[in-house]
């Protein structure tokens, strides 16, 4: 069991290295030139733009080698020093990320979370029922091949724009002034609504396809049959064949969560959310280049360390593990 | 010997085909392969010899019967059907569209911007007077290509490193092993939006280049399991007793075994890439020289089409997309069914 957790940890660590050293170095690799362009916002004189671009220069650490300005890189990020964001300027990219972080996990970790489980559930109950399997099933195919932002636009536009139920757009409506007091909170629950609906629903058909192909693999393994020859109830059956499925179904979580996250940025985006991916984006048309490195060093952090839960949730959820871990034979 | 059971053939040919989950392609199930699978292909002889006929396709077997099998359960397949017709409608769609197609997708015309839906202009028309069906007939060809391209360089990568990892085994397999993990844990989509917010309008090619050089992990993790077990069977032992190299191994004896399991691999990395694609795009990091489904769904949402209820220029792209991408899991599950008799529905 150390073994396995030794070995998760080591891919995490190079998967984190080989990350800061993408996040280093594609801004250097990359054609165009970041001082250039932040110093093109300020439309000085060009001498004053050359004095200045020589003081950035330095002041950036560009002078350096180029391994010291990857060591001294790796050491800002252990002080937690991400620079400061050129868009937002002057506040420290720091900062503006974690205004924006709480936003993205209110959207992100019940939509994935929620899903998971109704997924599972739609999917085990769809499976060998043929009523279920013909209606659910067919229109999951289609839902799951749903790009996230047209959801999100089809979302907003009928419901937000059309009906006019819900708002479109914001995490808060901009009559309010952020405060506890019902009628904030409520806006925020108006706003949160439309952009986890539309992330819930794409999410929610792929799980329930995978599962119900689990559970029929599961019903035709041996231990049904044997239990079924033994006269259980259909419902004990199922119930087995439930807790064997989940766990592939687990590792499947780690691995869709680099296509959720796309999704989520282009959700945030459509319902213009101020959550990571509207920084992301922010930072990609104004090539405000600390800003982008931040934000992606964050969603990377954030990633391995869901990695990691995923992992431990596993071993709680897998017996066999479990059993190993304690000392006994598997 | 010839006359193998036919369910127990169809097993051996598609059993541990992908679990279709479309966004999340597991590869779990390969690990503890039915043991049917290499029973049956070892238990015949004549399988060494049919590896090397170039017409197995998708496993089936040379013979007649088998064919007939596999044609039998395709067409009982509603799956199969219903998703392959959706397809085969939208490649129609693309090759045939720009016979029908009255403007140039770019033509800006100041008198007839923001139309809905006429006879002259089928789809209506955008903001800026461009006509929304001529975008379309050749938004769905480029999604077509990056599909086609992204997926088919993830498949080669996923093989090339499947193969070599599940055949070598021992050290090679472990650092292969590595690679895979770290590239899995890297969120993809992060990394694209930086590098394509530096290259400021990539080309079809770089985006289907960008998004094979992510996408091929799962399936790389998949091919290696499946190339573990078939490679302790007698019939790859004779070829290597007969003195075949590795690369011809794997092409020959390996590969052919698995074909079936291939395909489905393809249609879902398909199907990712275009999905991969239309987000790239939607950011606006997406080709600038091309029209595609994922920079109509941009440019219709930044120049307001919500807002202005300009309903006919966003919904198409999207409706396009979700429709290929949708008949291709859908194709992909009904193959599955095929080839794979444990699924079928009862």
């Amino acid at each position: 069991m150390r073994r396995y957790f030794a070995r998760k940890i080591i891919v995490y660590i190079i998967a984190f290295i080989v990350a800061v050293t993408v996040d280093w170095g594609v801004p250097r690799i990359m054609p165009g030139n970041p001082i250039q362009e932040f110093l093109s916002k300020f439309q000085l004189q060009p001498a004053a733009a050359k004095y200045d671009y020589g003081y950035f220069f330095k002041a950036f650490g560009f002078n350096h080698p180029l391994w010291q300005q990857y060591l001294n890189y790796w050491q800002a990020i252990f002080h937690w020093n991400l620079g400061i964001s050129m868009y937002y300027y002057p506040t420290p990219v720091t900062t503006v990320l974690s205004q924006h972080i709480l936003y993205t996990l209110a959207l992100m970790v019940p939509a994935i979370v929620l899903a998971y489980f109704v997924g599972n559930r739609l999917g085990a109950m769809a499976a060998r029922r043929t009523l279920l399997d013909n209606s659910v099933l067919p229109s999951s195919y289609v839902v799951s091949g749903t790009p996230y932002q047209w959801m999100a636009l089809m979302l907003a536009f009928l419901i937000g724009g059309v009906w006019r139920i819900l708002p479109e757009s914001g995490a808060f409506s901009f009559s309010e002034i952020p405060s506890w007091n019902w009628t904030f909170v409520w806006s925020l629950v108006d706003h949160w609504f439309l952009p986890f609906l539309s992330l819930f629903l794409i999410q929610v058909g792929g799980w329930a396809i995978g599962m119900r192909n689990l559970i029929i693999y599961e019903l035709e393994s041996d231990y049904a049959h044997w239990l079924q020859a033994l006269g259980s109830p259909p419902r004990l059956v199922r119930r087995y064949a439930y807790r064997n499925a989940v766990l592939p179904q687990l590792s499947g979580l780690a691995l869709a969560l680099g296509t959720f996250l796309a999704g989520q940025i282009v959700t945030e985006i459509v319902f213009d959310y101020p959550g990571l991916g509207t920084v992301f984006f922010t930072a990609i048309t104004n090539s405000d280049v600390f800003l982008m490195q931040g934000a992606f060093l964050l969603v990377i952090m954030g990633v391995l360390i869901a990695n990691f839960v995923i992992d431990i949730v596993y071993v709680l959820v897998d017996p066999r593990t479990r059993v190993s871990m304690m000392g006994g034979e598997a | 010997m010839t006359e193998v059971d036919p369910h127990a053939q169809a097993d051996a040919a598609g059993s541990k085909a992908p679990e279709t989950t479309p966004h999340h392609l597991i590869e779990h199930k390969t690990a503890p392969l039915d043991p049917a699978v290499g029973e049956v292909t070892a238990a015949r002889p004549g399988s060494h010899a049919m590896a090397v006929v170039p017409g197995a396709v998708l496993a089936v077997g040379p013979s007649v019967r088998h064919r007939h099998e596999f044609m039998y359960f395709a067409l009982r397949s509603k799956k199969l059907l219903v998703g392959g017709s959706v397809l085969l409608l939208f490649v129609l769609f693309a090759v045939f569209g720009p016979f029908f197609v009255h403007f140039s997708p770019f033509a800006m015309s100041a008198t007839a911007a923001s139309k809905p839906p006429s006879t002259q202009h089928w789809l209506g028309t955008t903001y800026f007077g461009e006509d929304v069906f001529a975008q379309l007939v050749y938004g769905t060809r480029s999604s077509f290509q990056v599909g086609l391209l992204g997926g088919g360089f993830a498949v080669i990568l996923g093989m090339v490193i499947g193969f070599v990892a599940g055949y070598r085994g021992g050290l090679v397999d472990e650092a292969l092993n590595l690679v895979t993990n770290v590239v899995i844990c890297i969120p993809a989509i992060a990394v694209m939006l930086m590098v394509g917010s530096y290259l400021q309008g990539m080309s079809l090619l770089v985006e289907a280049g960008l998004i094979g050089l992510f996408a091929w992990p799962w399936a790389a993790r998949a091919i290696r399991a499946q190339t573990f077990t078939l490679k302790s069977r007698d019939f790859v032992g004779l070829a290597r007793l007969s003195g075949e190299g590795s690369g011809k191994i794997i092409a020959r004896e390996i590969a052919p075994n698995m074909s079936s399991y291939l395909m489905l691999t393809f249609i879902l990395l398909f199907g990712g890439a275009i999905l991969t694609a239309s987000f790239i795009d939607f950011v606006g990091l997406g080709p600038s020289a091309t029209v595609t489904l994922g920079t109509m769904m941009n440019s219709s949402f930044f120049y307001n089409a919500l807002q202005l209820h300009v309903w006919w220029w966003f919904i198409p792209p999207g409706a396009v997309i979700a429709c290929i991408v949708g008949g291709l899991y859908l194709t992909n599950a009904g193959l599955d069914e095929v080839f794979n008799p444990k699924l079928r529905a009862l």
